[in-house]
């Protein structure tokens, strides 16, 4: 197992006190690695706007950043600030950690008038050329090039990879931090398999196993979607499934746990938009998500949501008050990220629900797959 | 030395043949014997026959003047040497025997009466399958990938399992969101246990047979809650049943000779409720390129009522349908056309035999709107009726075939679209659940069984050392295969309900067995094929799947 903790507030607050949760949390893990994601970013030396993309990764040599300066020149993107950890040595363990980056770029001239889809459209394919660029040596990694998102992935114990990069001092702040204290069980050791997982804004972390994986990928990479590759852990075909139900198949976020785990046919028999569910559940069959998992996800507006597999052999709770909530993998957690909340209030959802924290933070919004999904006419009884 | 030129000519000629020739002795205890002729009136070759001999005892007293003999008589059972009546080791002799006095031995000689199949110029047909025995490949496959430590195991007996299939063309998830705002047709789709009671036909089963399975599907899906479907074959289907609720549990299947399509067609507006698919049978594992084949003896009244056809006539279905003259035609033309005959509302899916063009066909439906699946039938799949040649040696075997159309699905992004069975020597060697579940972790959305259900439900004799394997002579011995109403009561319908019951029961909690320690229980690992392993390097090439050892 691992242990995931995400924190979502009105007001910007350091990535360490995410990792203070997961140090709570610290019999769940094994230290085989840590991944934050931050967005609604703050840094202290900058006055970010959050319309520029930031470029996440690390540059393993020397020549590595040079060679990630030229293509980003190249390609007519404008450095407009460039983050600096203050590194403390000898904690990280790992080989060739020349400098990790949290880069803020300008997007080139050309797309200025261009749609929003067709600005995502660059920064995915730069993403990908950009992690192409240090497939080949290993020297550079990139996670994420996305407007107001950084993050964070190493090897080592949460709070010791927090020390090393000084996340405590107050550098970067963000509304919303997403943890994860645990590489995948299956596969080897690799910092893209690190979660949370991401693609065009859409980002998920996971505590469990994706059984299914195998036939899942497939499917995902038949689509031939650019991004839909990698795939260094199973948990990524949750990201990327979110991905297509959003963005492809242009459903509400509601009908990501009908894709993911959809409701028996006896249970379909008797909803109120059972025919309709059923053809869904038809034609996603191959997306059917299988194993103990919890999924975390967000949103580009900041919405948070949290969804269990279909027999919630994973736990996780949720719990806040207004302008204040955290979703973490035990109580323990939660309670270090917000002490003062009414504990009475916590929830822990069953198979059938979404936890959805809109970006307002005002309340928690429990959806249940037996209702009916809203806002799709055609999805109602004909 | 006696001279046998005096029987020499009666006796010794080329085709003359004596016990150990056979493949079976017939073993007889005199001392047992009671003489009560069950076993010489219950055996389906009239192999033995009760036989009076005259039996000589020289008188040698030496000092004596009486010289010459004494003669006596003894009865006893005797083999028949004949080709015609050559004895086939059903057993059933031993099976009736009250004094266990008599059974059939393997004669582990080489058996010279292979030599002499071709009597009168005729080629040997046989019932049954490929005459191969040993592990099959589906055996040698195992499920390695075990979620232990890293995920809390299922429980078989406790969890709540999703174990059916999709028969039907499945939408990609864009295309059926688009016609659902537009209320465009969405292709029909069935779920169902993917163990499937393959083709075999009114007229190649006994009456019994065909409707004592019937029977037990219908108490699986009524009241075991396992949605088990049945495939008519080429026969038609009973009047009665085409208008009854049971129809939904029906595959009806069209092949090259149309028989007894004119009493579907005509059923039709009477019909209460739809079949479950229908199969276009194209070709079958066991003689691929041949049609479908039952023999004069087995066309009694009914059968030729049912089929439209004389009695006691040779049925020999074209390789070919007529209206074959190329794949489109054929293929695209027929699905649509029966597709419509039910008002689009049924799955219609073609089933071919495995072959190198498997593959060519595949494309062929992936670009056909109305095909709702397709079923490879390997070289392993039994028939009633076929040549011997055929069936031992053309065709190809199931899993490198499916895996290969699996697989082509894959790179074309359409795995999910048509569902691909697989058929032909599934629990070929009892362990149906495993072979089963190896083709679905290759990419079988579910399997085809018939042979294994004859076996299981019905006490099958038929082996692959060719044992029995006459089912196309109608003189099946347990009343399986045969249109003669003195065999067939031998079987009762109720209990081959009652065993087809247990044989899915079974069945359900196997594949249970299966899933659960992979971590599997939401839906069926189709195409799960990181689950699977094979202690043959050149296997698990071929297969893209693990090798283990």
């Amino acid at each position: 197992m691992c242990r995931l903790a995400l924190k979502t507030a009105n007001t910007p607050f350091s990535p360490y006190t995410v990792l203070t949760a997961m140090e709570a949390m610290r019999e769940g893990y094994d230290g085989s690695g840590l991944g934050l994601l931050l967005r609604g970013l703050e840094f202290e030396d900058f006055k970010y706007d959050a319309k520029f993309p930031i470029l996440s990764g690390i540059a393993h040599t020397k020549q590595a950043e040079t060679r990630l300066d030229e293509y980003m020149d190249a390609h007519g993107y404008e450095l407009k600030y460039d983050h600096r950890f203050a590194m403390k040595d000898g904690i990280i363990t790992e080989p060739g950690r020349y400098r990790y980056f949290l880069r803020a770029y300008r997007m080139p001239e050309a797309f200025k008038s261009k749609s929003q889809a067709a600005k995502e459209e660059e920064l995915l394919r730069a993403r990908l050329a950009l992690r192409q660029l240090g497939a080949a040596s290993g020297d550079l990694t990139v996670f994420s090039f996305y407007p107001d998102v950084a993050i964070i992935k190493e090897v080592g114990w949460p709070m010791q990879i927090g020390e090393a990069l000084s996340l405590w001092d107050n550098q970067i702040q963000s509304r919303v931090c997403m943890a994860q204290g645990r590489q995948n069980t299956n596969y080897g050791i690799n910092l893209y398999a690190c979660h949370p997982f991401f693609i065009q804004g859409i980002a998920t972390m996971t505590n469990g196993e994706n059984t299914a994986f195998v036939p899942i990928r497939d499917w995902l990479i038949g689509r031939g979607f650019p991004g839909y590759i990698g795939y260094e852990s199973d948990s990524e075909v949750f990201t990327h499934l979110l991905h297509y139900t959003l963005r492809h198949l242009d459903l509400p976020l509601a009908a990501y746990k009908h894709i993911i785990t959809p409701l028996s046919i006896k249970e379909l028999d008797r909803h109120p938009q059972g025919e309709f569910l059923k053809g869904l559940r038809t034609s996603c069959r191959r997306l059917i998500i299988d194993g103990p998992n919890a999924v975390i996800g967000t949103l580009p507006d900041e919405t948070c949501l949290l969804v269990m597999d279909h027999k919630k052999m994973r736990p996780a709770i949720v719990g806040g008050h207004d302008g204040e909530w955290a979703i973490t993998s035990e109580l323990c957690g939660l309670d270090a990220l917000i002490p003062d909340r009414d504990r009475s209030l916590d929830f822990q959802p069953m198979r059938e629900h979404t936890v959805v924290i809109p970006p307002q933070r005002k309340e928690l919004v429990i959806w249940s797959q037996l209702d009916p999904l809203p806002e799709l006419s055609y999805a109602q009884a004909a | 030395m006696v001279s046998t030129r005096s029987t020499a000519r009666t006796l010794i000629r080329p085709s003359s043949l004596t016990y150990v020739d056979f493949p079976w002795i017939i073993e007889h205890r005199e001392d047992r014997c009671t003489l009560c002729g069950q076993c010489t009136s219950v055996c389906p070759r009239e192999a033995i026959h009760l036989a009076y001999r005259r039996k000589r005892q020289p008188n040698f007293e030496v000092f004596g003047q009486k010289r010459g003999s004494e003669f006596g008589v003894f009865t006893g059972i005797k083999q028949e040497t004949r080709m015609a009546n050559s004895c086939i080791g059903c057993g059933m002799c031993e099976m009736v025997c009250p004094n266990d006095a008599i059974r059939p031995v393997p004669n582990d000689n080489e058996h010279r009466s292979l030599f002499f199949r071709n009597l009168n110029g005729d080629s040997y047909k046989r019932g049954g399958r490929r005459n191969q025995t040993g592990p099959t490949l589906l055996d040698r496959i195992l499920f390695d990938r075990i979620s232990m430590l890293t995920d809390p195991a299922l429980d078989a007996g406790r969890h709540e399992f999703t174990v059916t299939t999709t028969l039907g063309r499945m939408l990609p998830p864009d295309e059926f969101l688009s016609r659902m705002r537009q209320g465009e047709w969405i292709p029909p789709t069935r779920e169902i246990f993917p163990f499937i009671i393959g083709s075999m036909s009114f007229g190649a089963l006994s009456p019994n047979m065909w409707l004592g399975l019937l029977q037990g599907v219908a108490y699986c899906n009524e009241v075991l809650g396992l949605p088990v479907v049945m495939c008519t074959g080429e026969g038609g289907c009973p009047p009665w049943i085409l208008k009854s609720p049971y129809l939904k549990y029906i595959i009806l299947q069209i092949a090259s000779g149309y028989f007894g399509w004119d009493e579907i067609i005509r059923a039709i507006p009477e019909m209460q409720c739809l079949p479950a698919a229908i199969e276009i049978k194209y070709g079958q594992g066991a003689k691929p390129g041949d049609g479908g084949l039952l023999m004069w003896h087995k066309v009694s009244t009914l059968i030729a009522r049912l089929r439209g056809v004389p009695p006691g006539v040779d049925l020999p279905s074209p390789p070919v349908h007529q209206t074959l003259y190329s794949i489109e035609e054929s293929v695209m033309k027929m699905v649509q056309t029966l597709s419509m005959a039910f008002d689009n509302k049924v799955p219609v899916y073609p089933k071919i035999s495995a072959s190198t063009s498997a593959k060519s066909v595949l494309n062929n439906l992936v670009r056909n709107p109305y095909a709702g699946g397709m079923v490879i039938d390997g070289i392993d799949g039994g028939t009633g009726a076929a040549y011997n040649v055929s069936m031992d040696a053309t065709g190809h075997p199931i899993a490198s075939c499916l895996r290969e159309c699996y697989l082509d699905l894959v790179r074309q992004g359409k795995q999910s679209e048509i569902p691909l069975f697989a058929a032909g020597g599934i629990g070929k060697n009892g362990n149906v659940a495993q072979n089963g579940m190896a083709l679905i972790m290759l990419g079988a959305s579910g399997v085809h069984l018939g042979k294994y259900i004859m076996q299981s439900a019905a006490g099958c004799l038929g082996n692959e050392m060719n044992r029995c394997n006459v089912c196309n002579l109608g003189i099946c011995p347990k009343g399986i295969t045969s249109q003669n109403p003195k065999l067939y009561r031998r079987l009762d319908q109720d209990q081959v309900a009652e065993r087809l019951a247990e044989t899915f029961q079974s069945i359900n909690t196997e594949v249970k067995k299966i899933m659960a320690p992979l971590g599997r229980s939401q839906s069926l690992p189709i195409g799960m094929s990181d689950a699977i392993g094979i202690n043959d390097q050149a296997a698990a090439e071929r297969l893209h799947i693990k090798y283990l050892c």
